[in-house]
């Protein structure tokens, strides 16, 4: 492995992980905008013009707060947990292709971190892992509350898991790889989506990608009305920050994640009929790509200010008996239809 | 190859901390990362879909598990139960057994000849899938009743039959 | 299979570039967190905040033994799910067999699916 390549990949990692984080810390502006557009007034609009460097102000007042640990807690979990959080949030999008490729001089340099084959697996993987972090954090605070709201997010993110990993498996029958790259580029055009093949499953992965984001109307771990913040009840400072920090990327992340598997990534109709060069329609790719990132970042915060919190015991037969069996019958159905398809016609 | 002992000198190092450490829970931590050089070791052997169950599986199912007994046990210092010195004792003796035993079978064994692999590309999830669902039909499926046993096991268990109450 | 479909441990390393970026970036906010924020310690504010209401005992208590059953379940389902993995990526070429066989499987685990929701071992009352 030559040097050149290390580079390479050192100031993608670095490029990616940058955009990821202002793309989560505008994430809370937008946030903000949205509720103050659906609710009938302005937002923060204080900080610069329309309220621009409102992140700025949070991020830095994060900074210097000041950190308690409680006298109760138990120290070294307690400051591993937003680590781990924060960690398992950011690791996610390296399989993702953000686009295709670009031609520099003569080196072509792709733009995804890794094209590892099993791409698919390895997103499950980081997911599952999602959980140490609030277990850990909420276990570790010592309060009755936060062990709670612990608790409940460690149940729902496992069972949600569940449904989110047949639903993949109907859509792995469809694309018959695991490696995101693929999965893409046999999306190309409009009409080869996966959406159109996998609508149900989509529903699916969809409503388990809010379980796990813990986002409204899934948020039972942090609802403030019960458990007074929930597993980050005790944290303080940019510990506090950390945990909300990979909440908004883990939204970003599965956002793209979604876009990759059912909306085609970083196709956009027409892409090879207008007879432009590769380089400027992987640039075009990379904006297109975005512009559905951000349409799902939108879905995520419209729901959020539309519908309300869930009741535990939905929840949980929401996920296991509602979700598990509709997923099962979409692999049973996709399997039957595949197979008359591919035998009849 | 030097990838290799670096990976297995942490898998052991963390493996020995699982053991020495007195808190059950940093026990489980040290456990995940024994776990995910597993992992890591499975990677470089190029045994993709065994590295990926392992990181699934055992990070992130069986060990949150353990992580919910942990917590469902009451973990104050107040409430471990204080072993006897007869306790001690018989683990002494048992851990030596099981040593004795390890020994005399590592000696007797002989070293077999390194398997080449006839195919490196084994581990690649497709690859596997095509022996799994030919060679190895039969175990699979019947693998599958061993899950089930394992459920209806979990769900007696745990839970009362709500007539007898 | 075509070389270049060909996955070597190589393709990894950047995941492992990925990882150390994301765990510089948050034990180094930590760290300078703990170092530039102010630091005043009173006892009321180390206690655990329970809504005012004074706190009795810690927070390390037994409960419901339901979590524990979503917990044991969602290992086995897991390893079920993963169990398909191989078998969705090459379902087109088994064919009809492979659907059948994946059916029996399937089936199987449903029955034990069947008899949780019976023995009302998921319901929250």
């Amino acid at each position: 492995m030559e040097l050149a390549f290390v580079i390479e990949k050192v100031v993608l990692v670095t490029l990616i992980f940058v955009v990821t984080l202002v793309i989560a810390m505008y994430s809370t502006l937008a946030e903000r905008k949205v509720a103050g557009f659906m609710q009938d007034r302005f937002g923060p609009d204080r900080a610069g013009p329309f309220g621009i460097l409102q992140p700025l102000c949070d991020g830095g007042k994060f900074f210097f707060k000041e950190e308690i640990i409680p006298a109760g807690a138990h120290k070294s979990l307690f400051i591993l947990g937003p680590t781990i959080a924060i960690i398992t949030a950011c690791i996610g999008s390296a399989v993702i292709p953000w686009g295709q490729s670009l031609t520099i001089g003569d080196r072509v340099i792709e733009l995804q971190v890794t094209d590892v084959n099993i791409g698919v697996l390895y997103m499950f993987g980081v997911v599952a892992l999602g959980v140490y972090g609030i277990m850990l954090g909420g276990w570790a605070s010592n309060n009755k509350f936060s062990l709670m709201g612990a608790v409940r997010a460690a149940s729902q993110s496992i069972s949600y898991e569940l449904a989110m990993g047949l639903a993949l498996i109907a859509l792995l029958m469809v694309t018959q790889t695991l490696s995101l790259k693929e999965i893409v580029e046999q999306q190309s055009g409009f009409v080869n989506w996966n959406i159109w093949v996998q609508p149900l499953g989509f529903l699916i992965f969809l409503v388990c990608a809010f379980a796990e984001c813990n986002r409204v109307p899934f948020d039972l771990p942090e609802c403030e009305t019960e458990l007074i913040g929930g597993y980050n009840l005790e944290y303080s400072s940019m510990k506090l920050g950390l945990y909300m920090f990979s909440e908004y990327i883990n939204m970003f992340v599965s956002s793209a994640l979604m876009a990759t598997l059912y909306f085609g990534g970083y196709n956009f109709p027409f892409m090879y009929d207008l007879g432009l060069s590769q380089n400027w329609i992987t640039i075009i790719g990379v904006i297109v790509f975005f512009a559905k990132i951000f349409a799902f970042i939108f879905f995520f915060m419209w729901i959020r200010w539309t519908l309300p919190r869930f009741r535990y015991d939905q929840l949980m037969n929401l996920g296991w008996k509602v979700l598990i069996p509709l997923a099962i019958a979409n692999i049973v159905l996709t399997g039957v239809i595949t197979i008359i398809n591919d035998t009849f016609f | 190859m030097s990838v290799f002992y670096f990976v297995a000198f942490l898998s052991i190092f963390f493996a020995l901390m699982t053991i020495f450490t007195k808190n059950p829970v940093h026990s489980v931590l040290y456990l995940v990362i024994t776990f995910f050089t597993f992992t890591v070791h499975y990677i470089l052997l190029n045994a993709q879909f065994l590295a990926v169950v392992n990181f699934i599986v055992y990070m992130g199912a069986i060990m949150v598990l353990f992580l919910f007994v942990l917590m469902l046990l009451n973990l104050n210092k107040d409430t471990e139960p204080l072993k006897s010195n007869l306790v001690k004792f018989m683990g002494v003796i048992a851990g030596m057994c099981l040593l004795v035993t390890l020994a005399a079978s590592f000696r007797l064994l002989q070293i077999s000849d390194p398997v080449v692999l006839k195919n490196p590309d084994i581990g690649l999830v497709s690859n596997l899938g095509k022996v799994l669902f030919s060679d190895f039909l039969l175990p699979f499926e019947i693998s599958s009743i061993l899950l089930l046993t394992a459920m209806v096991g979990a769900v007696l268990l745990a839970k009362n039959d709500p007539k007898k109450v | 299979m075509e070389s270049e479909l060909l996955s070597t441990p190589q393709d990894f390393v950047p995941i492992l570039i990925q990882l150390i970026v994301a765990a510089g970036f948050g034990v180094g906010t930590i760290i300078i967190t703990h170092l530039i924020g102010p630091k005043v310690r009173t006892e009321n504010k180390l206690g655990a905040f329970e809504s005012g209401v004074e706190v009795i005992g810690n927070a390390r208590q037994p409960f419901s033994i339901k979590y524990f059953i979503v917990a044991i379940l969602f290992v086995i389902f897991d390893i079920e799910v993963i169990f398909m993995y191989p078998w969705a990526v090459n379902f087109r070429e088994f064919g009809l067999s492979g659907l059948i066989e994946m059916f029996v499987f399937m089936g199987l685990l449903l029955l034990g699916f069947i008899y949780i929701i019976k023995r009302k071992a998921l319901e929250w009352d």
